[in-house]
């Protein structure tokens, strides 16, 4: 508590900072186990860049038939206004956070990717200093892969993307101010990365269409963006009218080039569940190799015969709405109660695009200290991989832990914890 | 540096003085109160005066009693000028630019913080005032310690202590006030009292030792008055605040503004006119410079606030 690492669960009412719940206890992972991990989420990013690109240019990939059109039509994360622009290295997507599951069997899926703001990455650093401080002796006697770099391979990712060669390039941090639930985390990274942290009131787009910081000694060149806001509030000009969060004019000064936007606009497309279903195709599409590590497989409530299929074993499945995060406004059907799955249904075939639904899957447990006494309790994994020129992926990730017994929910929004996550033995990689 | 840190930096800077001198000063109060009998007339409302809160006060508690007055200074989170609502506010504008404030830094502050908010309530009461009320000055010293060891002597750091040195030189103003306006009230039964007086105003400040090394000579309310407002070297006295400030103007862009405000203010406080002042031209003199703080205050803001340069960047970019 008083490190004040905090997040802020909207529903919670009156206290904003709400400490954040973490496990002592950290998860192992060998480190050879880890390295086909690492290589299979490196392909990942690289074809969905690919896709991404792709889609604001030729859209092959429609054209070949291979990702049906109406799909990316009907997308609300499809954005026009990004069609023909030209990001640095072809790359849309420079962070991402991708969450991995392992089934009863010991197989590693990838559960979705988040593309457009995944948070998380602060409290993979805060947790591996708090387990350093408790178990310092654990440290010296094993190779526990270091975690502490992130903050630097993130800047470099980002000064790499600045428009001007000439001059040390200006990152800053956008961050929709200090009522976001991961703020802790903006600030954080903006801290360990030395860089401004502003909010849209700090910037403004000027007559030369470049992006500007009012300072104490007034304005001031930016460069690069590492934006925390959604797409649809990054500019009231081009996009929400309502946001007070963006800065009027940036579409114009990224399309010109004359800023980089870190996820860049758009991006989010392919964060869409549904776009999820296609991945292991978009791999075999552009980079012509098999996927190494699987999707889960999912049924997509747009194909009327998966619809079918969904509404008739609704009880058994998890379904998720294709376009939330948080693990909000989802269904655990084994969970849920008869009224509960009645209601659910009713939502999807109203709009049958909106959905998708998984088999529940046996994810796996790990050891975790509940009331003073350690038990079992459900995990996921969530790494980042950056990409700029060059491709760094954390060693390791954020562990999140559902923290009720039997619960399948780990996301922090739902009162989820968290572990620190070692990836031991053997040298680098 | 981003306007908005700025603006940032310097409330917490003047809340976290003004957390810890009105804990310095209900202290003091408590503890002068034990020395003078009743007859003198001074009690727990002449401490509303000096923070200025008598209208808030009487707007939300019937009595003036000791327990209402010490729980709306020390722990009521409805009043702003609270000790807690002075913590909760620091924290905040530390929370908000914690990007720009090294790490252990923000974790003391926190830390002052979450002890307020348990502690204070209990400081109503006398058993633990003592206590809980020098534990606060001693964070928030050792913050300032803090930052002023490990965080860059930059624009950032310089707009902290600006927010510390004009509150500290408007809350030590307000204490000498004190001293005035009592002796103003020309109260016959405090005659005795009046050294017992002076010596709780410089204890307040922590200008005792100081003030006995500096002048050599018996309590005197004219050398106390010109001690706390002019001396050059105590630190919480008036004129050492303003060079201090004036040090952290020069070297911040475009202060020209700000820097002339405050040479009049410096003169005003270095000329040695106060020094034979009676206690009811002492109070008009001190709300003067009062006035003067609130200017300087203002040309601060114009020049590198947000919320004052907004409209005017705005119109810019419009063009």
């Amino acid at each position: 508590m008083e490190m004040g690492i905090t997040f802020t669960v909207y529903s919670e009412g009156e206290n904003i900072d709400r400490a954040w719940p973490f496990d002592i206890i950290p998860r192992v992972i060998p480190a050879s186990e880890w390295a086909e991990i690492d290589r299979g989420l490196r392909q990942r990013l690289t074809a969905l860049n690919m896709f991404i690109d792709d889609l604001y240019h030729e859209q092959r990939i429609l054209a070949d038939g291979r990702v049906p059109r109406d799909l990316i039509e009907s997308s609300p994360d499809f954005r026009p206004e990004c069609i023909g622009a030209t990001p640095r290295f072809g790359v849309w997507a420079h962070i991402c956070g991708s969450d991995l599951v392992r089934d009863g069997n010991g197989t590693v899926y990838v559960l979705e990717d988040n593309l457009r703001v995944p948070s998380g990455v602060s409290y993979m650093l805060e947790n591996r200093s708090v387990t350093k401080r408790v178990f310092p002796e654990l440290f010296l006697d094993q190779v526990i892969a270091p975690v502490d770099d992130y903050p630097s391979d993130l800047f470099d990712t980002l000064a790499a993307l600045s428009p001007r060669s000439d001059v040390d390039p200006e990152v800053v941090v956008l961050t929709p101010g200090i009522y976001n639930s991961a703020y802790f985390e903006h600030a954080y990274l903006a801290q360990r990365m030395g860089a401004e942290l502003v909010e849209g009131g700090d910037l403004l787009v000027d007559s030369d269409d470049c992006v500007y910081m009012r300072t104490v000694s007034g304005l001031k060149r930016v460069d690069t963006i590492y934006r925390r806001i959604n797409d649809g509030f990054l500019d009231p000009e081009a996009l929400r009218k309502d946001s007070m969060l963006g800065v009027a004019g940036l579409i114009r000064a990224w399309r010109k080039g004359n800023v980089a936007l870190a996820n860049a606009p758009g991006a989010g497309v392919a964060d869409d569940k549904l776009i999820y279903t296609f991945v292991p195709e978009m791999i075999r599409y552009y980079l012509d190799q098999d996927p190494i590590i699987p999707n889960v497989p999912t049924w997509r409530c747009s194909d009327p015969e998966d619809l079918q299929h969904v509404l008739k074993n609704l009880a058994k499945l998890v379904v998720k709405p294709a376009n939330e995060s948080g693990g909000y406004g989802m269904l655990v059907g084994p969970h849920a109660s008869a009224a509960e799955v009645e209601n659910f249904a009713a939502l999807i075939a109203a709009n049958p695009r909106n959905y998708i639904a998984q088999p529940t899957l046996a994810l796996s447990t790990v050891p975790t200290v509940c009331a003073g006494a350690i038990e079992p309790r459900h995990v996921d994994l969530r790494p980042f991989i950056l990409q700029a020129r060059d491709t760094a992926v954390t060693a390791g990730g954020l562990t999140r832990v559902a923290l009720r017994k039997g619960s399948l929910v780990v996301n922090s929004s739902q009162g989820g914890g968290s572990k620190d996550t070692w990836i031991v033995g053997g040298g680098a990689n | 540096m981003l306007s908005r840190v700025a603006e940032r930096m310097y409330w917490a800077g003047r809340y976290l003085e003004r957390a810890e001198n009105t804990a310095r000063i209900v202290n003091t109060y408590a503890n002068l109160l034990l020395d003078l009998p009743q007859e003198t007339g001074v009690g727990w409302p002449q401490l509303l005066r000096i923070v200025n809160e008598q209208s808030q006060f009487s707007a939300r508690y019937s009595q003036n009693t000791e327990q209402d007055i010490l729980r709306f200074l020390l722990a009521d989170a409805e009043n702003p000028g609270s000790i807690l609502s002075s913590l909760t506010f620091a924290r905040e504008n530390f929370r908000t630019s914690r990007d720009v404030i090294p790490m252990e830094g923000w974790e003391r502050v926190n830390e002052l913080y979450l002890m307020g908010r348990r502690d204070l309530p209990g400081a109503v009461g006398r058993r633990r005032r003592f206590e809980v009320l020098s534990n606060c000055v001693v964070h928030c010293q050792q913050i300032a310690g803090l930052l002023s060891g490990t965080m860059s002597h930059g624009d950032a750091y310089n707009f902290l202590r600006m927010g510390n040195y004009l509150e500290r030189a408007d809350m030590t103003s307000r204490v000498v006030d004190v001293g005035a306006a009592t002796l103003a009230q020309g109260d016959a039964a405090m005659g005795p009292y009046e050294n017992t007086l002076w010596i709780a105003v410089l204890r307040s400040l922590s200008a005792y030792q100081m003030y006995r090394q500096h002048v050599r000579r018996r309590i005197a309310a004219s050398d106390v008055v010109s001690f706390l407002l002019a001396d050059s070297q105590f630190p919480r006295a008036v004129a050492f605040a303003l060079d201090a400030l004036a040090r952290c103007l020069r070297t911040l862009p475009q202060s020209d503004d700000a820097q002339r405000t405050l040479g009049k203010l410096q003169q005003r406080v270095a000329k040695d006119r106060h020094s034979a002042m009676d206690g009811v031209e002492l109070h008009r003199y001190i709300d003067q410079l009062q006035i003067g703080f609130g200017e300087l205050h203002q040309a601060i803001a114009a020049r590198w606030f947000l919320s004052a340069k907004a409209a005017s960047g705005q119109a810019q970019a419009s063009t």
